[in-house]
């Protein structure tokens, strides 16, 4: 035993010893406390994502070879999935970087928080799509490189087979037609449920994803007229009518309470006739389906059509010892090539028309063309309240009990009655 | 007699098998998707074919896996932090068992009870405040030949060791054990003139295997699997463990074949280290004479 | 490595030796004390480590849920006495997630710690292949949750490999529920999934606590002519007497704590019927960013687990 101990400890300080030569006896390098004015710190959500990180670092390394380069930047990539859970807690713990990736409809929490600085940028925003700029208060706090868009895809055969129209931006689905396509789909016996609505997802997909629809109905998250109460606009008739429709897609058996895992690898397989999904999936269907392939706008419930707006975004953290930098480096980053560069290699919409011209998908008469216009025409922005969190973690608590098949009034009553007890217990979120 | 004893064994096995059926098919069905495409993972998913490598199979996803994590350096990130964790680990909690079991200590039963009611707090509800408290804590930096002194654990291999050494679980575990041990040794011991720490280290702890390698492995997983944690307070890529590399594959598009080939991988090693410590268990059966 | 040089511990034997307790009054003094020192000497450093990283930390996270905290907020934060345990105390959710985690651990705690311990007298005695069984029991403790959340969501799918089973063996009979989204269903769904997946944790502790009796016992009886049955009775049962304690005290606290299935697989819902006490602090904290409520919630479910704790460990201590 006595050797075994002796072993015992020698590895221990051997173990020890590795890890410490591995840390080179310091800090992580990139820690957020560590930079000095002349080298800040950049946190991204693309750890994972090889093209769309080297297209942020291709843009990064221009800057800082450039002569006027106020500061090094330097970048460090998180994995998407967990990012706000790292970046909260380093705020909560005083740690954040300069430079922050943020999902858009948190933006004005943040602001909000004072853990965000009003952006000062010698680029004109003006013509970038309305959702890449997120605004609070008529301040601009976060400017995004692209946006996504959400679609109805299919393929055309299905369709035609069906019977059913090409829904296009000039004529998209009505209700009813809606309504109609899926009973003739459902009756073609092809698949179990012929619409997938990606049910089963979680998190900011629930709000993403439907609250569009609960608008297109005439309903809302809140009331946006000073964001105080979110009553009559998530509980009125409207929402109650939403409510109704949507839990009678998955009662007549169009689509699943809970759809599969990955509702895009579901399509691919043939296990759904129409999915509902975001722009990021075109690629891959394209791939599998080609020229069947139809993208077509969502369906209009009453109002028109309504997607979600807003994506990733930067913005400048108020901690920030160079702040002159790091928006001298955000306007530099601005440029059409740089926008185009990333727009194609994470497959998203580009901010401004300059950069959808550089790319052949997006140009006019492109392939993905079609998302440009849809994020134009029924992009509409999750409201631009510090309490949308709080809002999206009820509403979507909401649509899944809804889909289970609670009382739609009864299950939206207790998310507006939650969502004014939070606003009213933060003084009305007023800055 | 003797065939009812061989259909009893014979029954005995077939439990056995049944039991390790069940127990490994998601392995199973791991190691099998990671040979598959993404599209055919699905297309398999509802039938018996998500088991069996047949249909588009190769190494391809593994391959991926290199290019978007660096899986090398999170391997031995977790390797290092886990190992020095249960080593620690082993080591003090075992002494405190010891002194808790064996010795007349005054207050230690106080001390006991203190120590099981942290078996109750959740790590999900200790976490938020415990990140603040660790960025409090004072860092020491040894640069050149002057000692540093900063604020702050975050972003560290420490903070992602220090807090999980003194565990309750295994100063509980060991308890039991020792309790087992008869006394008469420590008495024996005393006789022929050894110090406490002595008999620690060898009368009880010798005996002790069985303990000590169950602590291990059950140290070595929530060590391995962290997840949480490494989240909120390791921001560096150079730093950060294997669970946190999961979270890589997760974009607006999944690769999961991806996902079950790093799966793969970063399973390897805790069997492998299961299976070492396993033989701890078959030394003990061996010198304690049990007959199969 | 001696023990006798830690400072703090000897001052506080010191102050106390005049109480020592009549039960050793052989005992020369010196050596009283030094048992004493050496003692808290070894005490020392884990209690010190949990000390900083386990109490101080829960006590400022308990002291939050009578404030108005929050994660994310540029407002000062207000003492407000009870208002968060009276909010708890009137929220349905609450006393919904109290339920199934009842529901919950009632079925896990005696049916897991069964099944591990058949698990582990199964592959306790040296037999062709053990190693081999060993490591198969315990891979479900290993695999990533990932994965086999994957695996189980789709196993449980209304057209999923579970209800394909059933149907096959019940010759078409039986057409099975879409298992975790029916709320009748959801919570045994995750109970099944939660004992396949820990049992190889406790197979491991009974695994210790066989190896510690000791084989002339087994002989003995043997010799005496006793049945396997007879052999597990009066030999192993007694034998396991403190792992027992130690399986039943951790397996309880474990099934109480239920979170990551949850949050992985159903988010609590449908409609409340699989959401935790755990998963409802940990939504409360860190999703809606009420870290105040979310320590109210964590402070209740630690006083109701210590409760049950005590009272199991008060009728384990009677059976002893």
């Amino acid at each position: 035993m006595n050797k075994r101990f002796t072993r015992i400890l020698a590895t221990s300080v051997a173990a020890a010893a590795l890890l410490g030569t591995m840390g080179a006896c310091s800090k992580g390098s990139s820690s957020a406390s560590s930079e000095s004015s002349k080298e800040i710190t950049m946190w991204t959500h693309n750890a994972g994502n090889p093209a769309e990180l080297k297209a942020i670092q291709d843009i990064v390394d221009s800057y800082n070879k450039s002569s006027s380069a106020k500061a090094q930047i330097k970048v460090q990539a998180f994995p998407q999935e967990s990012y706000n859970d790292s970046v909260v807690s380093a705020a909560a713990s005083g740690n954040l970087p300069c430079i922050v990736d943020i999902d858009g409809p948190n933006v004005p929490n943040w602001a909000w928080a004072k853990y965000l600085t009003p952006l000062n940028l010698s680029t004109d925003l003006s013509k970038n799509l309305p959702s890449t700029v997120a605004k609070w208060e008529d301040q601009t706090y976060a400017v995004g490189y692209y946006d996504v868009a959400l679609a109805m895809m299919a393929r055309a055969s299905d369709l035609k087979a069906a019977g059913v129209r090409v829904a296009t931006i000039e004529q998209p689905w009505t209700k009813d037609e809606f309504q109609d396509a899926l009973t003739k789909l459902k009756a073609l016996g092809k698949w179990d449920y012929p619409l997938d609505m990606g049910t089963a997802g979680t998190g900011e997909w629930l709000p993403y994803g439907y609250s569009p629809f609960l608008q297109s109905f005439g309903g809302d998250l809140i009331n946006r007229d000073g964001f105080q109460s979110a009553d009559g606009a998530l509980n009125g008739d409207k929402a109650i009518e939403w409510a109704k429709w949507f839990h009678g897609l998955a009662d007549q058996g169009f689509m699943a309470t809970k759809s599969g895992k990955d509702s895009t690898q579901d399509f691919l397989n043939n296990k759904s006739a129409v999915l509902y999904t975001g722009s990021w999936a075109a690629d891959k269907a394209k791939a599998a389906f080609g020229d069947d392939l139809v993208v077509m706008p969502t369906v209009d419930l009453g109002t028109g059509p309504k997607i979600g707006g807003a994506s990733w975004q930067w913005g400048v953290t108020s901690g920030c010892k160079n702040a002159d930098a790091a928006m001298d480096y955000l306007s530099f980053s601005l440029k059409p090539e740089n926008l185009a560069a990333v727009a194609t290699a994470t497959g998203t919409i580009p901010a401004t028309d300059d950069a959808a011209a550089l790319i052949p998908a997006y140009a006019k008469g492109g392939a993905n063309r079609v998302f440009m216009d849809f994020s134009r025409n029924y992009a509409v922005m999750r409201p631009e309240t510090p309490a949308y969190p709080f809002i999206a973690t009820e509403y979507g608590k909401a649509v899944q009990d809804i889909l289970a098949g609670a009382d739609p009034k009864t299950a939206l009553d207790k998310a507006v009655k939650a969502i004014d007890a939070n606003i009213k217990s933060n003084g009305g979120y007023k800055s | 007699m003797k065939n009812a004893l061989q259909l009893n064994s014979l029954g005995t096995m077939a439990i056995r098998i049944l039991f390790a059926a069940v127990a490994a098919f998601p392995i199973l069905f791991m190691l099998i998707s990671s040979l598959k495409p993404d599209q055919q993972i699905f297309g398999d998913m509802s039938s018996v074919a998500a088991f069996l490598p047949i249909g588009n199979i190769s190494f391809d996803n593994y391959a991926a896996v290199f290019d978007r994590v660096p899986a090398a350096r999170f391997l031995v990130n977790s390797i290092g932090i886990s190992a020095v964790t249960v080593v620690l680990g082993i080591f003090i909690n075992s002494l405190c068992a010891f002194a808790l079991s064996r010795m007349q200590v005054r207050g230690k039963r106080v001390v006991f009870t203190a120590i099981l009611a942290t078996l109750i707090v959740p790590f999900q509800t200790l976490a938020l405040p415990l990140v603040w408290w660790v960025n409090q804590l004072p860092y020491f930096e040894l640069n050149g030949f002057s000692l540093e002194i900063s604020k702050g654990w975050l972003d560290t291999y420490q903070v992602q060791i220090i807090p999980f050494i003194a565990n309750a679980f295994s100063i509980y575990l060991y308890h039991q054990y020792f309790e087992s041990i008869p006394k008469e040794l420590d008495e024996a011991a005393r006789i022929d003139g050894a110090g406490w720490f002595k008999i620690y280290r060898q009368v009880v702890m010798p005996l002790a295997g069985p303990a000590t390698a169950t602590v291990a492995i059950l140290t070595f997983l929530p060590a391995w699997n962290s997840y949480l944690w490494p989240l909120m307070v390791v921001q560096s890529e150079e730093l950060r463990p294997v669970m946190i590399g999961i979270q890589y594959f997760f974009q607006l598009n999944v690769s999961w074949g991806e996902v079950m080939a790093y799966a793969s991988l970063i399973t390897v090693p805790v069997v492998v280290l299961f299976i070492a410590f396993q033989r701890s268990f078959i030394n003990s059966i061996a010198s304690s004479g049990v007959k199969g | 490595m001696t023990t006798t040089q830690l400072p703090s511990p000897r001052r506080r034997s010191t102050a106390s030796a005049p109480v020592r307790p009549p039960l050793n009054p052989h005992r020369r003094r010196p050596r009283y004390l030094r048992e004493q020192i050496s003692g808290w000497g070894m005490i020392a450093p884990a209690a010190l480590l949990l000390l900083a990283f386990v109490f101080l930390p829960a006590i400022l996270g308990f002291g939050l849920a009578f404030t108005n905290a929050r994660l994310i907020s540029p407002r000062p934060v207000e003492f407000v006495g009870v208002d968060n345990f009276a909010r708890l105390f009137t929220d349905p959710t609450f006393w919904r997630a109290l339920l199934n985690v009842s529901y919950f651990a009632v079925v896990v705690v005696p049916v897991q710690s069964a099944l591990a311990l058949a698990m582990a007298l199964l592959i306790n005695k040296k037999f062709r292949g053990v190693n081999f069984f060993r490591t198969v029991y315990f891979l479900p403790v290993v695999t990533s949750m990932v994965v086999v959340s994957l695996l189980w969501m789709f196993m449980y799918r209304k057209d999923g490999l579970i209800n394909e089973l059933l149907s096959n063996a019940s010759f078409g009979l039986i057409h099975g529920p879409d298992w975790l989204n029916d709320p009748a269903t959801a919570m045994p769904a995750i109970i099944a999934l939660s004992i396949w997946q820990a049992a190889g944790f406790h197979m491991i502790i009974w695994l210790a606590g066989l190896q510690s009796i000791s084989g002339e016992l087994y002989e003995a009886a043997q010799l005496d002519g006793a049945s396997r049955w007879h052999q597990f009775r009066y030999v192993t049962w007694p034998g396991l007497k403190h792992t027992r304690t130690l399986i039943l005290v951790t397996i309880t606290i474990q099934a109480l704590g239920l979170f990551d299935q949850v949050s992985v697989m159903t988010q609590g819902g449908p409609l409340d019927s699989t959401t935790t006490i755990i998963y409802e602090a940990v939504r409360s904290g860190f999703k809606q960013q009420e870290t105040s409520y979310a320590s109210a919630i964590s402070l209740v479910f630690f006083v109701l687990v210590l409760l049950i704790s005590a009272v199991q460990r008060y009728l384990t201590r009677e059976k002893d």
